[in-house]
Parts: C-alpha cells; sequence; structure tokens
C-alpha cells in the first residue's frame, strides 16, 4: 500500500530538491548582503547552458562519466568568474544607497544576461540526459526509482546540511554571522565585511548554478529558464522567509509536493501552484512561514 | 514649466507624420508605453519599483479583446474607458494585498503575479487563444466604421490629447497632498503614520492609479496593432516600462512620455541592428542611466535649461 | 477631573530585558508632566507604548476616556495626541517649510488631489508655526543637512502643526544650546498654555525641569519609582543618588 504512494513521494521530493537549490541561494544572499538578486535566475540558467555544453563535449569525447562531473564543475566556474566580479562592481556601488537602485541594478544585470545566453547559445533548446541515463534505476519494494532524483534528494540535503554547518559552526560562518548582525560593529573589530558579501554572494551564485546543472539533465534548457526561475525562486524564498535557509527548505518540500499533486490532478495550472502556496502563505504570514521584520528605533 | 513640454511634445508627434507617415504608428506605441511608464513611474515616487507592470499592460489589452469578442462593444471611446475600468478595479483588488510590501518584496510580488498572468495567458487557450492570442477588429468611431488609415490617424491624435490630459492630471495629482504623502512614504514612512496619515491608503490610490494608466496604455496598443499577445505580459516588457520610467526621470509626468518617445525612436531605427539583443541593451541602458544620469533625460533637460536659459 | 491620560499596569519585555513593569500613572488635562530617569530605564518604551508604535503584554493605555491600547499610531495621532521624537522622525529631502506643511495638510486631510499641497492657507499656517519656534530663518533648507537643535524643532513644529490635545516630547532641548533653551521652552510652554495642550516630556536637563513642569514622574526599571512636584522630587536626595546618580 505504501509502496503506490512511494514515487509520488519521491517525485514531489525530488522536485523539491531542485526547487530548494534555486531558491537557497537567493536567500542566503538576501539574508547576508541584503541584496535580492533579480539576475539569480539568469546564473540558474547558464549553470544549466554550461553543464549542458561541457557534459556534451565530454560525453562526445567518449568519457560520459565526466558529464557528472560538468555538473559540479560548471557552476564553480560561474561562480568563480562571474561572482566576485559582479559583486565587486556593481553590486558594491549600491551598498548604502537606496534600496529602488539595487533592484534597478540588478533587473538590468538580468536583461543583459538573458540576452548574452540566447546570442551565445541561441533559441533551441538544450538537452543532455546522460548524466540521468548513466546513473540508471533501482528497484526498491517492488517499485521502479531513478537514482538521479534519489541522488538529487541527497545532494540538496547535504547541501542544506553544510550550509548549516558552515554559517553555525565554522569561522567563516561566525564572521558572515557577526556582518549580518552588526556590520558597524564587525568592521570595528577587524572583520573584512566586503570580503565577506563577495564570499556570500559568490556561493549564492554557485547555488543557483548548481541548482540549474542538475536541473539540466531532467528539462530542456531554452530562453527563458532564467526569468521562469527567479519568481519560482522568490516565491519559495518568500513562502519560507526571506534570508531563512530552514525556511526555504521547508518551503520547497511545500512547493514540491503540491506541485506533484497538481500534477495528477490539474496539470494545466501545476506552473501557477507554487505562486498560489505563496499567495495563501503570506496573507495568513505577511513574511513568510520564518521571516519577520524588524522595527525600527525612534 | 511642464506644461510648455508636453504641449510642444504633443504637437511635434502630431506634426511629423504628415510628412513620415509611418511615424505616426510610432508615435501612437510611444503613447500607449508612456503611460503604462507613467503608472510605473507614480511608484517610483513612493519609493516602490513595480518590475512587473506589463501585468496592467495585458490586462487592458485583453479587456478590449474580450470586450469586443464576448460584448460586442465596437466603439473606440468605450473600448478604452472599459478597458481602463477594468484594469483600474483589477489593480484595486491586487493592491489590496500589495500595499503591505515595500521595497524588493513588492518589486518582485509584482514580477511573479505578472509572470502568473503570462502564464495563464498562454495556456487558457480557449479563452486566451493561447500563445497566438487574439485579433483585434477595427473599433468604429461614434457608429462610423472608418477605413484602417482614417483610424490610425483617429487614434493618433486621440492618443496625443490623452497624454496631454493625463499629465495635466497626474501633475496635479502628484503636487496635491496625497501625491505628495506619496513621496513622503519612502523618505520616512513612520513620520507619515504619526501625522495620522495611513501609509497603506496613499499606495493603495497611487497602485490603483498606476494600474490604469498602465490599461489605458495596454488598450490603445491593443487597437493600434490590432492583435494581443501573452508576451504583453512578460518580463521583458516590464523592463522596457522600468526603463523608460528612469529614462524620463521622475520629476513630472511629462518625463515618462518623454523617455517613451525617445525609446521608441531608438528601437525603430536599431531594429534592423539589434533586435536579438534588445533587452541587452535596455539593461545596458537601464545601468548607464542609473549611474550617470538619475534625473533621467526630464533632468537632462531641465539642467541644459539653467544653463542655457530662454531669452525673451 | 478625569485624566485625559490614564495607564494601568502596563508591560513588555524584549528578549530577556523588562521594558515596562508595570507602569501606573494618570495625566490630568493642562499639566506638563516632566519624566525623568536613567538611560535605558524604559521611557521611550513608555512613549512608543502609548502612541502604539509597540503594543504590551498586558495592560491599558487610555486618552480620554477610550481605550487605546491597541490602536495603531495613525489611528491614535488623529484620535488627538502627537509625537516628537528622540531621534527627530523628518521627510529628509524636504525643507522645513514643506515638513510643517505636511502636517498642516495631514491635519486638514491628505485625501486632496484638487488642490497643490502647498496653497497659502496651509503655508501661512505653518509660517506661523515656524516663527513661534524660531524656525523662519531655516524654512526652505532641506532638513537632511541641518544640524541636530535644528531637526530637534522641526520635529516639534510637526507635532505642534497638528494641534493636539496631548503632545509626548522626547528629550525637547537635547541637541538645542543652553541660551536657547530657555526661550525655547518658553515658547513651547506659552503656546500650549494657550491652546490648553497638555504635555509630557523626557528630558534629561533638570534645570529645564525644575521650571517648566508642575509634575515630575521619576522612571526606573520600566515603572515611575517616584513622583511629586519638580521641587519635591528634584531635592530629594534618594531619588538624585539613585535615579540620576548625584550623591
Amino acid at each position: 500500500m505504501f509502496a503506490n504512494y512511494a514515487p509520488l513521494v519521491v517525485d514531489g521530493l525530488a522536485d523539491a530538491a531542485l526547487i530548494f537549490f534555486c531558491a537557497v541561494g537567493l536567500t542566503l544572499v538576501f539574508g547576508v548582503v541584503r541584496i535580492l538578486n533579480v539576475a539569480h535566475g539568469s546564473f540558474y540558467s547558464l549553470g544549466a547552458y554550461l553543464s549542458v555544453v561541457i557534459g556534451s563535449f565530454l560525453a562526445g569525447r567518449g568519457w560520459p562519466v565526466l558529464s557528472l562531473v560538468a555538473l559540479i564543475m560548471s557552476p564553480l566556474l560561474i561562480a568563480l568568474a562571474l561572482g566576485p566580479l559582479i559583486e565587486r562592481t556593481l553590486l558594491r556601488w549600491t551598498y548604502g544607497r537606496p534600496e529602488a537602485l539595487q533592484i534597478l541594478v540588478t533587473f538590468g544585470l538580468f536583461l543583459i544576461l538573458e540576452d548574452l545566453q540566447k546570442l551565445a547559445f541561441g533559441v533551441q533548446p538544450y538537452s543532455q540526459d546522460v548524466p540521468m541515463r548513466l546513473l540508471g534505476t533501482s528497484h526498491i519494494g517492488g517499485m521502479v526509482y531513478l537514482n538521479y532524483q534519489l541522488l538529487l534528494i541527497g545532494l540538496a540535503l547535504v547541501v542544506g546540511i553544510c550550509l548549516r554547518l558552515l554559517l553555525k559552526k565554522s569561522r567563516i560562518g561566525k564572521l558572515i554571522i557577526a556582518v549580518v548582525v552588526d556590520e558597524e560593529l564587525a568592521r570595528t573589530l577587524g572583520i573584512d565585511a566586503p570580503r565577506v558579501f563577495m564570499l556570500a554572494f559568490s556561493i549564492g551564485v554557485f547555488l543557483a548554478a548548481f541548482g540549474g546543472a542538475l536541473a539540466s539533465p531532467t528539462i530542456g534548457v531554452a530562453p527563458g529558464l532564467g526569468a521562469e526561475i527567479i519568481v519560482l525562486a522568490f516565491a519559495v524564498a518568500a513562502i519560507g522567509g526571506l534570508g531563512q535557509i530552514e525556511g526555504a527548505a521547508l518551503a520547497a518540500i511545500l512547493v514540491g509536493f503540491t506541485r506533484a499533486l497538481a500534477i495528477y490532478f490539474a496539470p494545466e495550472f501545476q506552473p501557477v501552484v507554487p505562486y498560489l502556496v505563496m499567495l495563501v502563505v503570506l496573507i495568513v504570514r505577511p513574511y513568510g512561514l520564518f521571516g519577520s521584520v524588524g522595527l525600527r528605533r525612534i | 514649466m511642464p506644461v510648455r513640454y508636453i504641449l510642444i511634445l504633443a504637437i511635434v508627434a502630431g506634426l511629423l507624420p504628415i510628412t513620415v507617415p509611418w511615424l505616426g504608428f510610432v508615435f501612437t506605441l510611444a503613447v500607449s508605453k508612456g503611460l503604462a511608464a507613467l503608472g510605473v513611474a507614480i511608484l517610483l515616487r513612493g519609493g516602490l519599483i513595480s518590475i512587473g507592470h506589463a501585468l496592467y499592460f495585458a490586462v487592458g489589452a485583453y479587456a478590449v479583446a474580450f470586450l469586443i469578442r464576448d460584448i460586442h462593444i465596437d466603439d473606440l471611446l468605450l473600448l478604452l474607458a472599459g478597458a481602463t475600468g477594468i484594469t483600474t478595479a483589477v489593480g484595486f483588488l491586487v493592491g489590496a494585498f500589495m500595499v503591505r510590501y515595500r521595497a524588493i518584496f513588492f518589486a518582485m510580488l509584482n514580477l511573479a503575479i505578472s509572470m502568473v498572468f503570462f502564464t495563464l495567458l498562454s495556456k487558457l487557450y480557449y479563452i486566451t487563444g493561447g500563445t497566438d492570442g487574439l485579433r483585434v477588429a477595427t473599433p468604429t468611431l461614434l457608429g462610423l466604421q472608418l477605413s484602417r488609415g482614417s483610424f490610425d490617424l483617429t487614434l493618433h491624435v486621440a492618443a496625443l490629447v490623452l497624454m496631454v490630459a493625463l499629465v495635466l492630471l497626474i501633475d496635479r495629482y502628484l503636487k496635491s497632498p496625497l501625491g505628495e504623502a506619496l513621496g513622503a512614504i519612502h523618505t520616512n514612512e513612520v513620520r507619515l503614520e504619526y501625522l495620522g496619515v495611513s501609509a497603506r491608503g496613499v499606495i493603495w490610490a497611487a497602485y490603483t492609479v498606476s494600474a490604469g494608466l498602465a490599461g489605458l496604455g495596454g488598450a490603445i496598443s491593443a487597437v493600434a496593432i490590432g492583435h494581443v499577445v501573452p508576451e504583453l505580459s512578460y518580463w521583458t516588457v516590464s523592463g522596457q516600462l522600468v526603463l523608460i520610467a528612469v529614462l524620463g526621470g521622475i520629476a513630472g509626468a511629462t518625463g515618462a512620455f518623454i523617455g517613451a518617445f525617445f525609446l521608441e525612436l531608438v528601437r525603430t531605427f536599431a531594429v534592423g541592428v539589434a533586435a536579438e539583443a534588445w533587452n541587452a541593451i535596455i539593461g545596458v541602458a537601464l545601468l548607464i542611466v542609473i549611474f550617470f544620469l538619475p534625473e533621467g533625460l526630464y533632468g537632462l533637460i531641465q539642467r541644459l535649461e539653467r544653463h542655457w536659459p530662454n531669452t525673451k | 477631573m478625569n485624566a485625559i491620560l490614564a495607564v494601568r499596569d502596563l508591560r513588555i519585555s524584549f528578549g530577556g530585558v523588562v521594558a515596562a513593569n508595570g507602569i501606573d500613572l494618570d495625566v490630568y488635562p493642562h499639566e506638563i508632566i516632566a519624566v525623568i530617569g536613567p538611560n535605558g530605564s524604559g521611557k521611550t518604551t513608555f512613549l512608543n507604548l502609548c502612541t502604539g508604535y509597540i503594543h504590551p503584554a498586558s495592560g491599558t493605555v487610555t486618552f480620554e476616556g477610550e481605550t487605546i491600547t491597541e490602536l495603531s499610531p495613525r489611528v491614535i495621532t488623529t484620535r488627538g495626541i502627537a509625537r516628537a521624537f528622540q531621534i527627530p522622525q523628518l521627510f529628509a529631502s524636504h525643507s522645513v517649510l514643506e515638513n510643517v506643511i505636511l502636517a498642516v495638510a495631514a491635519r486638514h486631510g491628505i485625501w486632496d488631489v484638487m488642490q497643490p499641497l502647498v496653497r497659502p492657507s496651509y503655508r501661512d499656517e505653518a509660517r506661523e508655526i515656524l516663527s513661534l519656534l524660531t524656525l523662519s530663518d531655516v524654512a526652505d533648507r532641506l532638513t537632511a543637512i541641518l544640524p541636530e537643535g535644528t531637526r530637534k524643532l522641526t520635529d516639534i513644529a510637526i507635532a505642534m502643526a497638528l494641534k493636539p490635545r496631548l503632545l509626548l516630547l522626547d528629550e525637547p532641548t537635547s541637541g538645542v544650546s543652553t541660551e536657547e533653551k530657555f526661550p525655547l521652552m518658553d515658547t513651547i510652554v506659552g503656546v500650549l498654555r494657550a491652546e490648553k495642550i497638555t504635555a509630557l516630556f523626557v528630558e534629561h536637563d533638570m534645570e529645564v525641569v525644575e521650571r517648566y513642569s508642575n509634575r515630575v514622574l521619576v522612571w526606573d526599571a520600566g515603572r515611575v519609582a517616584a513622583e511629586g512636584p519638580p521641587h519635591e522630587i528634584l531635592h530629594s536626595a534618594a531619588v538624585l543618588e539613585r535615579i540620576v546618580g548625584i550623591g
């Protein structure tokens, strides 16, 4: 009996895992750098495109296994190449300036990156499902599961736990938290706040690109993916509470399952489901499940 | 001061197509985008950025299509009024929820709603025509069925008249207590509350007005082009509107139209060269304006006027 | 006579800090009450609680007989309570005059799109208030760049433009130069008496307290620890030692 529902559960969890990856970077960057990066979705699609391109190249050369490696390499490349660059040039200029400017700058960046991807990769969809096929399937309890889905769930757990450990236990995590709680005080203590911001932003870029890379074997990568993802990432991050990593995880699970249910009962509305969930959550809790707003001191 | 500019713009935009006829269409579209961008600019006054205002542009446009197809309204003026009314009502309802939020949350919620609308427009084929969209037949005017050419001319004139009228009205609104309170919100919302003023109420009013403006813009565009498609709600359109608003500057209502005309002209001439990278160009232009020209073109004109005052 | 402001057993904690520990007090019409006490004793929290910026965990605040405990600052302001802040809350990108005109317009009704904000009647009213508070010289300067004392005065001007029946002032003379303190308070208290406005002000300058208040409330650890006429309170050794730190 249970076995009949297990595939639905795994589907929902795997979907949740991908959703978690696309949202966690956004919420992390917001929590630390206090910037909601509208271009976040573009890093996701860049990660997807790049890993397809590299993966296809490697698979074509007769090393299909390396297409799996491409899934982690591409995001690293993107994060290293673009993270510090964008943070130092565009974002740093907006610190301390009105929030409206920050939105406009990241929105402008989004427009630029979307078209650059169109120019670089064209408008035809890319797909590369070698990593998924390579991992094959497992037979558990009489049901067949895609190992790739299990990998996604596992990786999401690993990343979630790593982030938590990073922030709560590691030295870097303590620096990040110090800067978040009281930036001025942190600076006077000698903490290099700009470096912390750069690091946090780059981690966010990595997580976005990683999400895209992991998603690429399951979807067709085409223009418009970035836009689709940024609104979804925002919806999930908003449901969980902006800046709350645990919130993003819970929200991802919530959205993943409602989406899986929607596919069974009302498939045409499946794309709209995350936003309906967001609407309901925000009406009840305006700042998300774990979010809160501080009152200004007067 | 603003009155002078908008009248000059209207007269130039009205007369130029006499010698260059195809500019009439370009200018009508510029007015439609300008109206929507004016909506964005109004919210910018309150420190709020809507990066999803294409939603109301699309609502206005599709409202025209539905009014023609399902309610069988033919008259241009009724269509424009009806579509604007419908969009204003939608803005009023969405605004009720939206006014709880500020800054990035507000921006992203607007984006999210506009993209959801895009998805719905694309998927609900039997209602909306799906990705093909809907045809918009040439409306009548006061009972007369005009030829396409005469109609385009009439629409063009009507658009310019609406532009001038709305600039005057919106400038009045922006200078009124309700409009100035909007500007006060993002400087010190707490103080405004301690004046007994409801910040939410002020924003709600502004949001409703801005939705109505965008709806009128969308309606004019629908009638001018003769066709509505889901892409009208896509984030790229919102991006253009934001750029126009920022380009035009938020000092006065005229700014949005200066920006809109500028952008439509640039697009017309650049279409052969840069159609593929249009969004990237908009993005770059947005960044340039933010970094180098924070008061927009309107501010630039004002600065020039100060350096070279009119000698009369 | 009935109290214009009645506070009963107001309590609230933030984290582990008890900011209001059972505040009980009555303010009678036309009184000018001074609130003194060490930093961190909860005086500003009290003003926040009275004006709805925060809501207590328990206790009530009553204004002119009506309970206002759970109302928002916006509603409470329309009921007739105005506030000037410890850190002046101004509209930074507007001039001093525009700040006060906004307050005048708010009082008359902000839902007005027919006429401009800056109209002769509002401007005259605002100018009158500015001249009362010696702000006429800086009327057209942007508040963002003005010295702290001037910003304080502007904050008070805004509050007075609302023509309240109860005025709450959080450290009105801090940031004001010593030779200007007395003239300023002379003016404010003069207006208060003429317009029959009740006032409560938080103050650290004991001379100002002695000279202008008719009753002093001493705050300590989130509650009213002592109260009485100024000459009594300010010369009480117990108060001076424990609360003010002298002795």
